[in-house]
This record gives C-alpha cells, structure tokens and sequence, in this order.
C-alpha cells in the first residue's frame, strides 16, 4: 500500500475536463439563468435589468392583466384540448396500426411527416387551409353549403380552435409513434390468454392493454404537455395572437413583455409563472417515477 | 413416423374462410386510409399553390389543382421576397440556416457524446447529480433563460451573431442529446472497455478508436435529432440575432405575415415548402432512423 | 375409449416454409400427453393450432368429437397456461380467474363457485387479493393454470409452462402439475424441450421434430426401443453412445470386435439385414465391476476422462476406436489410464439402419 493517496480531485481528470461542458451548463445557464429571472421577477426592470425591489408587485399587474388572462385561458383550452384529441387520436392510429396491417411504414411516414415541419411552417401552410376566402370555408360552400362558416382565424371566439387543428395535425403523429413502440412491448402471450378467454378485442383494449401501458402514457403525457406549455412559433405564424388577443399565449405575452414592450419586470413575471406551471406537473411526476425506485425490486 | 390411412375429410378443414373484404377490414383500412389523406392534404395544398400564378388562385380554391403550372413563386420566395426592409428572398436566410446548423450540430453532439460516454464509463463525485440537473433543465420553459442569456451573450460580444446562436443550440442540445449517448454507451457491453483500459488506453483513446467506431447509428440519430431541431428553430433565431442572420425560418415568417399590400399566396407557399424543404428531406430518407431517435429522445431516465 | 382430441392430415405454412407436414395424432379421455422436441420443431406451433391461436393451411381438429376446425379458442372448450404465464398484470388474482367468466356473462353464484373451487385445488386463496406483481413465480404460474381451471373445460394445454423457473421450483411444480392431473383426470397436452419433465409427466410422448412426429409412445417404450437415431439421441442424458459397424450373419463388427446379437429383438423391417450399421448403447446399460462376468459380451478399455457427479461417475474411453461413455456409481474409484473391463447385454442396445437411421 503506498503512503499516499492520490488527491481525489485528479482522479478520472480526463473524464472531468470533458464534463466541464455539462457542469457549466448545467449550473450556469439552467439554474443560474432560472434564479436569476426568478429574483428580478421581482424587481421594477424596464428596458434594463434594475435590481429595484417591488415584491409582487409584477405578480399583481400581471393577473390583472387581460392579455395575460387570456394567454392563460387560451394555454388552457388549447392545453386540454390538445391532450385529450391527441391522445384519442394517437392511441386509435396506433392501436389500428398495430393490427398487422400492410403498407404500415407509408402509413406511418404520412402521418409523422407534421412532426418534422417547423411550427412557423405549419402555422403557415394552416393560416392558408383556414383562409375563409380560398381555404376550407370556400371549398364546403362551393360544395352546395352556401352558409357554411369556418373562419377560425377571423373569429374571435374560435380561433384558438383554428390553432389547434394545427397543433393537432402536428402532434399526433409523435403521440401515435410512442404508443405504437408501447403496445409492441406488450406481451404477446397476454393477447392469446385473452383470446383463450374469449374477451372481445376493444374490451382488451381497455381493460388489460391500457391499463398495461401506463409507463407509456405517463412519459408521453409529460412531453406532449412540456410541448404545450412552450407553443409560441405556431401562435406567431399562424395567428400572430390575433385576431386582437384572442390568440395570444404565455410564451409570447414573455417576448413581447420582453423586447417589444421593454417591460422586463412583466416578463419575468410571466415566465416565471410558466416555470411555476411546468413544475406543478414534472416534480410530482418525478418523484413518482424516481422517488419511488428505493421499494422496487 | 406416423402412419394412419384416413378417410378423406368432410366438414371443415383448413384456413378458416376469410373474406378480404371483411367489415374488419374495410373500417380498418378505411378509417386509416382517410385519416392518412387529411394528413396528406397540406403538403398537397402547398405545393399546387405554390405552382399557380396568382390570377388562377383568386378564382380557385386550395384544393384546385393548377392549370397551369409555373415556378415563378419559387424563384421570387428565394431571390425576391421581401423579409422586412430587404427584398432579397430566402437565399440569405438559407444561408444562415446552414451556417447555424451544422456547427451546431458537430458541436452539441461532439460534447453530448463525450459527456454520455463520461457518465456512461466514468463515474466520478457529483457526475449524476450533475447530470439530473442538466436533466431538469431540458424541462424549463426556455422563457426563464431568454434574458440571462442575453446579457451572457452581450458580455461575450456574440450578442446578434450565428456564433451566439450557435452557442445557444449547443447548450440547450446538451440534455436530450447526453441522455441518448449516455443510454446507448450504457448499453454496450463493458468487457470492450475493460479490454480497451487493460491494453492502457485512456480517456480519449477509447472514446476515439473504441466508443465511436460502434456508435455510428447513435451517431446518425442524433444527427437527425439536432439538425431537424435546429433548422426549424424559431425562437432563439429571433430573440439572439440581428436581422442580417436570421435563420430561414425566421425569414420566412416575415415574408408571410409582414407584407403589407398585396398577399401573394403562391410566393408565400413557395416560401414555405422551400423552408420545410431540408428537414422533411432528412425525414423521407431516414425513415425508421428518425422514429427512432424522438422514440429515443422520448425515454427519460 | 372416446378420444378427447383428434388431429388430422394437419398442414400449416407460413409463406413457402412448412411448418407443420400431414400431422395425425389421437389423444386419448384424461391422458397426458407431452409434445417434446427443441427448438423450432413445431411443438408449440402445434399447440396453438389445437388451441385455435394460430390458423391451419389444410386438415381438421376435433374436440370432444367436434370438428373445432374453424372455431374460436374460447369455444374450443380448451385451456390454456403459457410460459410466461400472460396474468392480467393490473388485476388481482380474483381479477384474473373471474375476467373472463364476466365476459361470457355466467351469473355471479356461477363464478364464485368457481373460483372457490380453483383456488381451492391449487391452494392460492389467500393470495386472491393480490396482484401479479406481488406473486412469486410458482404462485403466478398456479393462477395461471387456475384461470385455465375456471373454465370448467375438458381439455388443458400447456405451452411450456415451467421453463421461466428456476430449476428447484421447475422440480415443485412438476410434481404439483401431475398430482393436478390425477386428481382432475382432464386430457392435458403439454409442450415442453426438457425430457425430465416429458418423462415424468406423460401417459405417451409425441417427440417431435421439423413439423412431423417422430415417435408416439409410452415413455418406456420411447427410452428403450427409440424408433430412429434421433429419438435414441434425443432422450437420455448423458446421451446414448452410437458405434458404426455391420451386421453380418447375426453379428455386429466393429472394428475389431464381433458383438453376437442373439437376444435382440428386430422389428419386421429389421431382420435379415446385413450391411452398414449404427449400435446405440446407453451410457446407464453398460455394466462394471463385478456384475461383467455375467454379461453376454465383454470388452477392455482404457479410461480417458473421469466426471465425478456426486451419485454418478462418468467416464469416458473408446471402444473399437470410437468414443464412447460409460455410466458408474459415484462410489467407484477409477483412475486415468486404468484399464477397465465393460459389459453389456445385445438385448438392451438399439441397431438402426446406418443409412436411413431406422430401428432394425
């Protein structure tokens, strides 16, 4: 045994020199970076930072704030709606996928090809299709429905449903891929026995297969809703929070808080509220996930 | 062997009748089919806009296919459009897209993969709690670290710069990207680095002759990942670039919303499939690689 | 006796490959039969043919002098327990039993009278609370062969069902399986690779191999006449030694040796043969020590290699220059390069055709 012990800090030196990247990240942008807008949420910042305390003042002005509110009623339709459609529509694609049906990779490549377009891009190509003078609106009435009216982009009461078609379009195709990836790992076995049981196939569905594939809808659940929380490019192109604010969504009420109102106070605010809303559903959820890992086998 | 003389069979025998057309399979394949068409129908309405003169738009509708087919909408969104006070199209925005992906690209999967392959074989204090922290990150709204940012970029002077951007990419590439090279350097068998450390090599040596070499399709799928990611980047391309650089995505929004007078649809669209054009060609080629790596970017932990 | 299962002309083809060639098999009222072979022999294809999982290219199958042929599996009135056991993970063992007796709309005394009953003979009520996760793997496969029992069927299969434990357990539930079969007397076909378990359990063993039976037998009857190379091969373990030679007027020559086979019994097709053939002797039948005297034919060889097993000694030398094993009791002391003299009775060995692997 040698005398001396080599000092800890220069052990595995070439494996902390290429984790410095990590550590700098990790610390300086994601937690520095969030305490500090956390901190000057609370300050009266304008144009510039200016660490000039004025508790919750910007917390107030934000909640009465209309844009604000309606940013978050909007995240809130937007939200749940978006969930449920793309869940329902995601698990059927999936499930009908996975009936050994032929041609299933051309079927999968049209419906995931949304995913890998830009939000700007589907906001856009949408903006177009929802055009009540050439879009889908023209197109039924030119089919003898001279009434029909589908404007959801001129409306404001129902534009943030023009957005979600969009969203949905968009989205699906990811949900559909992760549940698909779920239902292969399941047992097959579990299929014969129920069959053996003589338990009709959407009975399976819901009362053995979903139940199975919890982990699945848990994961999914929590990206499509990080997702969510952040839509900011497709409110841009699509809408560009119009028409007058019934579109608008947290992300942008931030950025345009942030540089184009030069009220930087509003914008901390605001973005902290998002944090504030993330963490309601990540921390519970990891702690499921990971604080429960001391009771597994 | 067995050998029964049998009388021939009556009754049922063989396959079970099936018809092709079933009720089965005609919801089946209907349902899918049709929903497979309401999926397909954007890209269709993109590209017979963005062939048609504008006289055949304003009697048509988008469904119309064009009556006569021109590329004049193509070539204005590249050279023409104009993206605020310049009227120069696309093309520099094209330019800037490239310029900021593929740095960004080499470099966040260069770090991520030496960070992955660090956490994967090396553990060392502190390494995972690190690492959950970078985690956790990958969860908060980018919102919270816009400004900070800013000001870090400004100390910096890269502050409107690609190489800001590009710095930006890198940095919030880092969660998804070590998971993935973390996971998969896991996954290999740990006999090749024990033999690799036994016959002396060091830290470097074996990530560069023994990790790498193995890893090509880790490698192509984060590739995939990041260039898709990075090119249609809206949000950093706005808040941490001047208008000389911004990223297509970015020019294309302009050219589209911010024209004053008259719309032109065609050149609109044209714009639009253009800036689609790069990720929707890597997706169309890669195919099952790119379902592989969201499935893959989906697994936390 | 009124046959339970009856498999006829069975064809199964999966694109051009055949699966399953021209199967006939009758199994018996309350027999236990086992489908034994390895891998990729079709065994459990087999099985699930029967249970109707899987669909058949061309011949029938009938179930209780039913032609089930085109039926469903849950109107086949079979059972069925698989290797990994398919429990519904999310419901409790009450859930499991009574999941499909709800489906099929059986009143509710109906069902508790069941279940009653099936946890009774296999002893798992107390865990009927319980769910899958919270079982061991002898319990989960006993829910499993309880959610078979429930259906109040005639006929249980079995694919595999004890390759998942490890092999103390393997050995419980092996005992438990044939104790369930004599206390219930329900036809039971059972697929497994391990021979142990095939001998054990079976009234008659169907050894299988590229879609087709190679024998149906007792399993005496499959260990000591084995009715080709193959089934000699396949069952016993250490496995039976095999010496090249020919027959000629009544001998076997090999090598330098004449081994006179007055005592063995030929088959039809077998007795006057002269030419190329194969002698199978199992390690076991070989006699030592101071019972050779007695044997018809005798010979010297010297040891090679020495595997001690605690009860058994394995030893292994050459006969007529070619390898062959010896089985020893586990008390013998032998030592490399001692010479040994072995014997062993023509009566107990098998010959087989060297060509076409047939008994003689």
């Amino acid at each position: 045994m040698s005398s001396t012990r080599p000092n800890q800090l220069f052990r595995n030196k070439s494996a902390k020199i290429a984790a410095i990247p990590m550590i700098v990240t990790a610390l300086l942008v994601f937690v520095g970076g969030t305490i500090w807008t956390v901190v000057y949420s609370f300050t009266n910042s304008g144009l510039l930072p200016r660490l000039q305390w004025v508790g919750l003042d910007q917390y107030e002005r934000l909640w009465t704030t209309r844009k604000w509110l309606v940013s978050i009623e909007n995240l809130a339709i937007y939200g749940l709606c978006m969930l449920v459609l793309v869940f329902v529509i995601g698990f059927i694609l999936a499930a009908l996928i996975d009936q050994k049906i032929r041609f299933e990779d051309t079927i999968r490549t049209v419906i995931l090809y949304p995913y890998a377009l830009s939000f700007v891009v589907t906001g856009l190509v949408w903006q177009w299709m929802l055009n009540p003078e050439f879009g889908v609106q023209k197109v039924v009435r030119g089919w003898g429905w001279e009434s029909f009216t589908f404007d959801p982009l001129y409306s404001a009461d129902i534009a943030i449903y023009g957005v979600l078609i969009a969203g949905i379009w968009q989205g699906s195709g990811l949900v559909m891929v992760l549940m698909l990836a779920g239902l292969r790992g399941i047992d097959q076995d579990v299929w014969k026995a129920s069959r053996v049981d003589g338990i009709p196939t959407w009975k399976a569905y819901i009362f053995v297969i979903i139940p199975m594939m919890r982990p699945v809808f848990v994961t999914t659940l929590v990206i499509v809703v990080t997702g969510i929380v952040k839509i900011y490019d497709l409110i841009v192109a699509q809408t560009g929070g119009g028409p007058g604010i019934s579109t608008e969504v947290p992300a942008k009420y931030v950025y345009d808080m942030m540089f184009q109102a030069n009220n930087l106070g509003q914008g901390f605010a605001a973005s902290t509220m998002m944090l504030v809303t993330v963490a309601l559903i990540v921390i519970p959820w990891a702690i499921l996930e990971f604080g429960g890992s001391k009771h597994r086998d | 062997m067995i050998d029964i003389t049998s009388a021939p069979l009556t009754g049922p025998q063989g396959p079970k009748p099936r018809k092709s057309f079933s009720r089965r399979n005609i919801f089946l394949y209907g349902t899918l089919i049709t929903i497979a068409l309401f999926y397909a129908l954007p890209l269709y309405v993109m590209f017979i806009t963005s062939l048609k003169g504008m006289p055949e738009i304003r009697l048509g509708n988008v469904f119309s296919p064009p009556l006569e087919v021109t590329f004049q909408p193509w070539v204005k969104a590249w050279s023409e459009a104009c993206t605020g006070l310049t009227c120069n199209g696309l093309s520099t925005g094209f330019w800037n897209s490239v310029q900021i992906t593929i740095p960004s690209v080499v470099l966040s999967i260069i770090i991520a993969s030496v960070n992955g392959y660090a956490l994967s074989n090396w553990k060392f204090k502190g390494a995972d709690a690190f690492f959950t922290i970078l985690i956790f990150g990958a969860f908060i709204p980018y919102q919270v670290m816009l400004y900070p940012i800013v000001i870090m970029l400004r100390e910096v002077g890269l502050y409107g710069s690609l190489g800001g951007l590009v710095l930006v990419h890198t940095v919030f590439g880092m969660p998804i990207l070590t998971l993935l090279f973390r996971n998969y350097f896991t996954s290999l068998p740990e006999e090749l680095f024990k033999a690799a450390r036994v016959d002396g090599a060091g830290f470097w040596a074996i990530y560069a002759k023994v990790m790498v070499p193995m890893s090509l399709p880790i490698f192509t799928v984060a590739v995939i990942l990041q260039v898709t990611g990075i090119w249609n980047d809206f949000l950093f391309g706005v808040v941490y670039t001047s208008p000389d650089n911004y990223p297509m995505t970015v020019s294309l929004n302009n050219i589209v919303n911010s024209t004053q007078g008259v719309k032109e649809y065609n050149v609109n669209m044209a714009a639009t499939i253009l800036t689609g054009l790069v990720p929707l060609s890597i997706y169309f080629v890669s195919g099952r690689l790119f379902v592989r790596g969201i499935a893959a970017g989906a697994v936390k932990g | 006796m009124q046959n339970s299962v009856e498999i006829k002309d069975l064809d199964l083809q999966f694109g051009a490959v055949k699966v399953l060639q021209n199967l006939n098999l009758e199994i018996g009222k309350g027999e236990f039969l086992v489908l034994l072979g390895s891998s990729g022999c079709g065994k459990s294809t087999l099985l699930n043919c029967i249970a109707g999982l899987l669909d058949v290219s061309g011949g029938q199958i009938h179930i209780n002098d039913r032609n089930v042929t085109w039926a469903e599996p849950s109107d086949r009135g079979i059972g069925m327990v698989f290797q990994s056991y398919a429990l519904y993970p999310q419901m409790t063992v009450e859930g499991n039993l009574s999941f499909g007796l709800k489906n099929a709309k059986l009143p509710k005394p109906e069902i508790a009278k069941r279940v009653k009953h099936a946890s009774e003979v296999l002893q798992i009520e107390p865990l009927l609370k319980r769910k899958p996760a919270a079982l061991s793997g002898g319990q989960r496969q006993r829910v499993a062969i309880g959610r078979a029992l429930v259906r109040d069927v005639d006929v249980f299969l079995f694919d595999e069902p004890l390759s998942n434990l490890d092999a103390k357990l393997r050995a419980d539930l092996r005992v438990e399986i044939k104790r369930l079969h004599h206390k219930l007397q329900n036809t039971m076909i059972y697929v497994t690779h391990d021979q142990i378990e095939a001998m054990t359990l079976a009234d008659r063993i169907a050894i299988m191999r590229g879609g087709q039976i190679m024998q149906l037998g007792s399993p005496d009857e499959i260990y000591g006449r084995p009715i080709n190379k193959y089934v000699a091969d396949f069952i016993g373990s250490p496995s039976m030694n095999f010496l090249e030679g020919n027959i000629q007027n009544g001998t076997f020559e090999v090598g330098e040796l004449s081994i006179p086979l007055d005592g063995y019994e030929f088959g039809d097709a077998g007795a006057a043969t002269e030419g190329a053939a194969t002698m199978g002797i199992r390690p076991e039948h070989v006699v030592t020590g101071e019972l050779v005297e007695s044997t018809p034919f005798q010979v010297d060889v010297e040891v090679n290699l020495i595997e001690p097993t605690g009860s058994d000694t394995l030893v292994d030398c050459e006969v007529a220059g070619q390898h062959f094993r010896v089985r020893m009791d586990g008390q013998s002391r032998v030592s490399v390069g001692e010479k040994l003299r072995l014997g062993f009775a023509p009566a107990r060995v098998s010959l087989f055709d060297s060509k076409t692997e047939l008994r003689l």
